[in-house]
């Protein structure tokens, strides 16, 4: 008889804290957990009582990394609640700090974060001692997404001040955003080489049959705006996603764990499921080097979401250049809202998945109730299903390496488990 | 000439948003200097080296909000030569330092429907509460400029250069027209320590203390100015004093005046 327990009680290379526990009885999986740890930060109670205006400088504080999801998801509920509907210079606006943060948190993601797993390195650092030049264009590319994200978002990219309820509260000049184009040019050859670089690794052969859930627009890739859409037909506007999505407080796992309804299904949010979804929404630059890179219409094999993002990259940097290349200062910065009682959803792609907001205001503007499902609580369930799985075809593997092609199988998702407005701390059940 | 070992640094997260150790690998045109200068020896957000200490230098995010965390920084400063904490949560409490002000045991009704599954302090609180600091780091976030400044002075033995005066006195640097002055705008920035650069009222808007409260601040001069000149009524001042410092002493005392 075997047991084999496989623990790591601090994932590496995550955005916040987690832990994995599997536990393996002759050869037969008993469990497997794939926890948070990151303790409760309580947003959604106190965020009630606080203005609508200043909701979007709080939410940001969700997430380091994707502050802009935090920020546009709510500043789109606020504005879905009173009515206001943003000129496309300001829809444009805010589609390139997106991108900004898309390219930053991509570029972290597969140079620093999960390409190291392929390697076989521990991280980054051992990552430039053999390859110098290579980080250094991944550290360039990363501060292109950030460069624009100051230019739009006021001068910092964690945190930015710029995003306002209406629009922003300073517009920037056509010089300012000019500025950014010989970079974009370049950040788009350095996308095509990252998509030959991570194309070229080896990937675990394991395949999944997904339920995928992203946003999709008539005329974009969606990013920050679109109808909740799957691959198994559901096609739904924001006020009806509360109908067909839940979460629950799972004892075994110790964490919120988010389901389709009915019958508590697992469902993908993240590159993949948007690559599938949206696939004819691509850049037709950014398409032919998908297939260059060998992937089809859909990616079902998690451990290729790495070249998805280098895909998704690359057209975030077009799209970005495309918008910097056209723009024109608006008439006004922002619409000024009037206030009145009312319930607002909004929801866009964080860099790893759907960010869902729900708020409910009085008629001082004060917040009554909110809601904020963020992406990696969606995949949770569907990570914990990937695990089982990896580790089913991989039992020959020794401990170390298993455990690490686990952890390797969580980064896939570029888990961002400091989302803690209700992420649990895991207890592990001693037996 | 002998090669001496390169100071080891350690980064530990707490309760936050990962954005201050983010920070460092923000430092792109910096970084590899940074790792060439030191042996990153942990830090779980970039490398799976799980190096034991003793540290150098440990640079620590997030405040303490549950009895593992208060267990846990204890034994880190008891493994590292200095210890520096890094942003709002670590010097102040944080975002979830609002938990201070009410019970804690009605959040965990609001956000979770098995509270009894979760294990939580009542407070959020700074890690200077728990431990002592060598140097506190402010800001939500804080300025990555700021931090290679700090490590460089812990590095090289001298004292950081960071000042403590208040953000007015960037926006004048920068020749910043007052927004408050200008356009009747509340800001902050006359009580907030100085370290963004002057954001926010060069993107004109008032500053919202990211950087908390500055050396001997006047917080109840400037409420006055927010409550009559510019006609805001007391809920509006008290939750400008409570955000992400709302738990640093100046600002807390202030928005206490306010209920």
């Amino acid at each position: 008889m075997t047991n084999r327990v496989i623990k790591v009680d601090a994932l590496a290379r995550v955005e916040g804290e987690g832990s994995l526990y599997v536990r393996v009885k002759d050869k037969e999986i008993k469990e497997v957990r794939f926890g948070i740890f990151e303790p409760p930060r309580f947003f959604e109670a106190f965020l009630q009582g606080r203005s609508f205006m200043e909701v979007p400088d709080i939410t940001a504080r969700i997430c380091g990394i994707c502050p802009i999801a935090y920020q546009m998801g709510s500043i789109q509920a606020m504005e879905n609640a009173l009515g206001i509907q943003v000129p496309a210079p300001i829809r444009d606006l805010r589609r390139l700090a997106y991108c900004g943060e898309w390219i930053e948190s991509h570029a972290l993601h597969v140079y620093m974060l999960h390409a190291p797993d392929f390697l076989g390195l521990a991280d980054a650092i051992q990552l430039a001692k053999s390859n110098r030049d290579l980080v250094q264009k991944a550290l360039r590319l990363k501060k292109i997404g950030n460069d624009l994200l100051e230019a739009v978002g006021g001068g910092r990219a964690i945190h930015p001040v710029n995003m306002r309820v209406g629009g922003f509260y300073r517009t920037p000049t056509k010089a300012e955003i000019q500025a950014l184009i010989p970079d974009l040019e370049w950040a788009i050859q350095a996308s095509h080489d990252t998509i030959r670089l991570v194309g070229g690794f080896d990937f675990p052969d394991i395949e999944q049959n997904y339920t995928f859930v992203a946003l999709r627009h008539e005329r974009e890739y969606a990013i920050h705006e679109g109808r909740v859409v799957s691959n198994r037909g559901l096609d739904i506007d924001l006020p009806q996603f509360l109908d067909h999505f839940d979460e629950e407080h799972v004892k075994h796992s110790n964490a919120l764990h988010g389901f389709q309804k009915p019958g508590k299904q697992p469902y993908h949010v993240g590159p993949l499921a948007r690559f599938a979804i949206n696939y004819d929404k691509l850049h037709p630059e950014a398409q032919s080097s998908a297939k260059e890179a060998g992937l089809g219409s859909v990616v079902r094999n998690p451990f290729k979401s790495i070249v998805v993002r280098a895909v998704e990259i690359l057209q975030v940097c077009l799209d970005a250049l495309a918008i910097a290349k056209n723009y024109q200062e608006p008439a006004r910065p922002y619409t000024e809202p009037v206030v009145k009682a009312a319930v607002g959803h909004g929801c866009t792609e964080a860099p790893r998945g759907i960010c869902f907001h729900r708020y409910e205001i009085d008629d001082q503007g004060l917040v009554k109730a909110a809601r904020i499902i963020p992406p990696t609580a969606q995949n949770q369930k569907q990570i914990e299903n990937d695990l089982f799985k990896v580790v089913s075809a991989n039992m020959a593997l020794s401990d170390e390496d298993l455990k690490w092609r686990c952890e390797q199988a969580i980064r896939n998702y570029d888990p961002c488990i400091s989302c803690a407005t209700h992420f649990l701390k895991l207890t592990v059940d001693r037996e | 000439m002998t090669t001496r070992a390169k100071p080891r640094l350690g980064v530990f997260k707490f309760s936050s948003c990962d954005g201050c150790q983010l920070s460092l690998l923000d430092c792109e045109l910096e970084l590899l200097a940074v790792t060439d200068a030191v042996e990153i020896a942990y830090f779980l957000e970039a490398t799976r080296k799980d190096m034991k200490g003793p540290f150098d230098v440990v640079l620590v995010e997030g405040s303490i909000t549950t009895p593992h965390e208060a267990e846990l920084i204890r034994q880190i400063r008891k493994s590292t030569k200095a210890l520096i904490t890094i942003g709002a949560c670590a010097t102040s409490g944080g975002i979830q330092a609002l938990r201070n002000f009410t019970d804690v045991n009605g959040f965990l009704d609001i956000v979770y429907a098995r509270p009894d599954y979760i294990e939580t302090l009542e407070t959020a609180t700074p890690i200077a509460e728990h431990v002592a600091v060598d140097f506190e780091l402010r800001g939500c976030p804080i300025n990555k400029h700021q931090l290679l400044e700090v490590l460089n002075a812990f590095l090289n033995k001298r004292k950081p250069n960071i000042p403590h005066y208040a953000e007015c006195i960037e926006c004048k640097q920068r020749g910043t027209v007052c927004v408050m002055v200008a356009k009747g705008i509340a800001c902050l920035g006359p009580v907030t320590q100085a370290g963004c650069g002057g954001l926010c009222p060069a993107t004109h808007r008032g500053c919202f203390g990211c950087f908390g409260p500055m050396e001997t601040p006047n917080t109840g001069a400037l409420a006055d100015r927010f409550l009559g000149e510019l006609k805001q009524d007391k809920g509006t001042v008290q939750r400008a004093f409570r955000s992400f410092n709302a738990n640093a002493p100046a600002f807390r005392e202030e928005s206490l005046k306010h209920d």
